[in-house]
């Protein structure tokens, strides 16, 4: 007889994670894991240089990613992922920082971070995984929860209007700015991909099904029938007015919204930090 | 890189704020972040200035929030970082002092003390933050506060906060006050080389061996930082020695907070200071800090000169509190008279650590703190 024995088949993209993390939190039918996908794929493409990537999270379902992740990694204290970064950009810009996190961590109690980080223009890339609300906590209304939507802090229907995240995102000073759903896993990973490439501030945006908690709700019980809402409304429109870019039933504009040129925070901080460094040697030889 | 420029020496007169960023720098420190805010604003200003002659990074954030997160951003990615502000920003940084705990970031937070509660009395001297430093952030934790009664300690025990920091990988609270803050006066700064300076232990270990929250037997781990291979990871949640979530472990949970309380707590011995004057055979000792602490050495002066037989124990660490030096001051002394300008918070920690031994508190609010003759009248009804 002879004997053969199997061989142990390492996955391609084992290297990104920490296999001794999972299994992952997340429901079934959750969008999380295509964006973790997505990213890893980005990551493999480019042969980002994983010692020098740091993903940092704030709190929520999609905060566990940084964890997920086989790269140095933090997970920070609810909405304080991009104050954190700066302080992690600022002080080594060889870094490749990246947060991942979801849409009430990152424009609800984290907005004023959101607003200010685009501002300066500081090179950390920002992966948002909205699910329309509250996941982590069982469902409740967010920044992000369209109009009438039941959550179990809106019962009688969310009268809050949402933010538009391309169109803040833009307005703040963002150098990319995109939105794909989770059905748009190619278009999602070259977004990525671009925005790792890119100087200064860049927000990519992924509708991220959320069957269990939101679709519960709002009669989407489903991934399938939140991925099949993601396929009926979603309409390409590249470059498109972002402020015209609002989620609704009926229509989930995506694509590419911003891609321009603009000098990061970090490297006009290390500019400035260089010649007068220089300048107070000169002074005291 | 940047290249390295000498600190300041010499005699110099300036004011506690610029004292404390001068410290600062003598310390290594290379990031700060912060957000204006009276009567700490002085520090940051001064920063902005200093900070890139040596390299070093000054980034004003949109709040004491974003400050705080910045600073342990930078802290884990090597530098040594530190923040500046006063009770209102005080109050908002306290989360993230939580997180620093827990992810055992070295950093400095000075707390320049003005009257609260809320916005206070922003240009007065207060001590009414000092609880707060041990008991702002929710959970337990050890932590440490000192107190600087001078524009020369500003400086001096802005440089220890930064060597405790790094020591024991925990956010140290420099808790000064508004007349310390604003005082001008003398300050002798030594040479570089004269300047003890601390840094945080590395890892020995290869990255596959590395567990980022493993102490050794000084209950501290040594700290990976980003980017040097070690592909760590570091979390406000409970962790175990990897640094992974264990939410549902109260062996991990009680393992975690434990140490973190044990690590200052088990060191005190090592990290308390005091300063006593007198106290051989006192029978009134006052126990006093900060800038309350200059009028209370005056008023024993006075006292002695009166044949008053009074003492002086100067608390310059706050926290972890000096128990075992307060206990041993009470065995001899017939009353111990606590002035704090506040309603009344380390007072209860001497009572505590006092025993039978009476104390007297002596209070003060407002614009001014307690003057030599008021603390003497205390020692002299209490004699």
């Amino acid at each position: 007889m002879v004997q053969e024995t199997v061989p142990v088949v390492v996955h391609p993209f084992s290297k990104y994670l920490r296999a001794d993390m999972m299994p992952h939190i997340w429901c079934q039918g959750c969008g999380n894991g295509i964006l973790l996908n997505c990213f890893v794929h980005a990551l493999d493409e480019l042969q980002t240089d994983l010692n020098k990537l740091v993903v940092v999270s704030g709190i929520g379902c999609i905060g566990r990613t940084a964890g997920y992740m086989n790269a140095d990694s933090f997970h920070t204290t609810h909405g304080r992922a991009l104050a954190f970064s700066t302080g992690v950009k600022l002080a080594n810009p060889e870094l490749e920082v990246v947060v991942i996190s979801g849409d009430g961590d990152l424009f609800a109690i984290g907005g004023n971070h959101f607003i200010h980080a685009a501002r300066r223009n500081i090179g950390i890339k920002v992966l948002c995984a909205n699910n329309l609300n509250y996941g982590m906590t069982g469902g409740q209304q967010g920044p992000t929860t369209p109009l009438e939507s039941v959550t179990t802090t809106s019962p009688y229907g969310n009268i809050e209007h949402p933010f538009n995240l391309v169109h803040l995102a833009a307005a703040s000073g963002a150098t990319y700015v995109a939105r794909w759903t989770s059905l748009h896993v190619r278009q999602l990973t070259q977004s990525i991909k671009k925005m790792l490439q890119k100087e200064g501030f860049c927000f990519v945006e992924m509708l991220s099904p959320c069957p269990e908690i939101y679709g519960r709700y709002n009669k989407m019980r489903s991934g399938l029938e939140m991925m099949s809402w993601f396929k009926r409304a979603s309409v390409v429109e590249n470059f498109s007015d972002p402020s015209k870019a609002e989620i609704t039933q009926e229509k989930i504009a995506v694509g590419e919204f911003v891609d321009i040129e603009k000098l990061s925070y970090e490297k006009m901080v290390h500019e400035k930090i260089s010649k007068i460094n220089e300048k107070a040697i000169e002074g005291v030889s | 890189m940047p290249k390295v420029k000498s600190g300041l020496t010499g005699v110099h007169f300036m004011n506690g704020d610029v004292a404390c960023a001068e410290g600062a720098i003598a310390a290594g420190c290379r990031f700060f972040a912060g957000y204006p805010i009276t009567p700490a604003t002085e520090i940051a200003e001064h920063l902005s200035q200093r900070m890139p002659e040596f390299g070093g990074i000054y980034v004003q954030m949109e709040d004491e929030i974003a400050s705080l997160a910045a600073v342990i951003g930078a802290s884990y990615s090597g530098l040594k970082a530190m923040t500046a502000t006063s009770g209102p920003g005080f109050s908002l940084m306290q989360e993230n002092i939580g997180l620093a705990v827990m992810t055992e970031a070295p950093c400095v937070i000075v707390d320049v003390m003005r009257g609260g509660p809320s916005t206070g009395q922003p240009t007065l001297p207060g001590q009414q933050d000092v609880m707060q430093a041990k008991w702002g952030s929710h959970g337990d934790y050890g932590i440490i506060a000192l107190t600087p009664s001078s524009v020369q300690e500003m400086f001096d025990l802005t440089v220890e906060a930064f060597n405790l920091s790094e020591a024991y990988r925990v956010p140290t609270l420099l808790m000064g006050d508004e007349i310390v803050g604003h005082m001008w006066e003398k300050v002798v700064i030594p040479s570089a080389d004269k300047i003890k300076t601390v840094n945080r232990k590395k890892p020995n270990v290869p990255p596959e061996k590395y567990m980022p929250f493993k102490p050794d037997d000084d209950l501290v781990p040594p700290m990976a930082c980003f980017g040097e291979g070690y592909h760590f990871h570091a979390t406000g949640l409970t962790h175990n020695e990897h640094g992974y979530p264990r939410t549902s472990s109260s062996e991990v949970q009680s393992k975690l907070v434990n140490r973190l309380c044990d690590k200052i707590q088990k060191n005190a011995d090592k990290i308390v200071r005091v300063e006593e004057v007198m106290l051989e055979d006192a029978d009134v000792v006052v126990v006093a800090y900060g800038i309350v602490a200059r009028a209370a050495l005056s008023a024993i002066k006075k006292a002695r000169e009166k044949g008053i037989k009074a003492g002086l124990l100067r608390l310059i660490t706050l926290w972890p509190f000096p128990e075992e030096r307060v206990a041993k001051v009470a065995k001899s002394a017939k009353t111990i008279v606590v002035a704090e300008m506040n309603c009344g918070q380390m007072v209860r920690e001497v009572e505590r650590a006092a025993k039978e031994t009476p104390v007297v508190f002596l209070s003060k609010l407002g614009e001014e703190p307690h003057t030599p003759l008021e603390i003497l009248e205390a020692i002299r009804r209490k004699r």
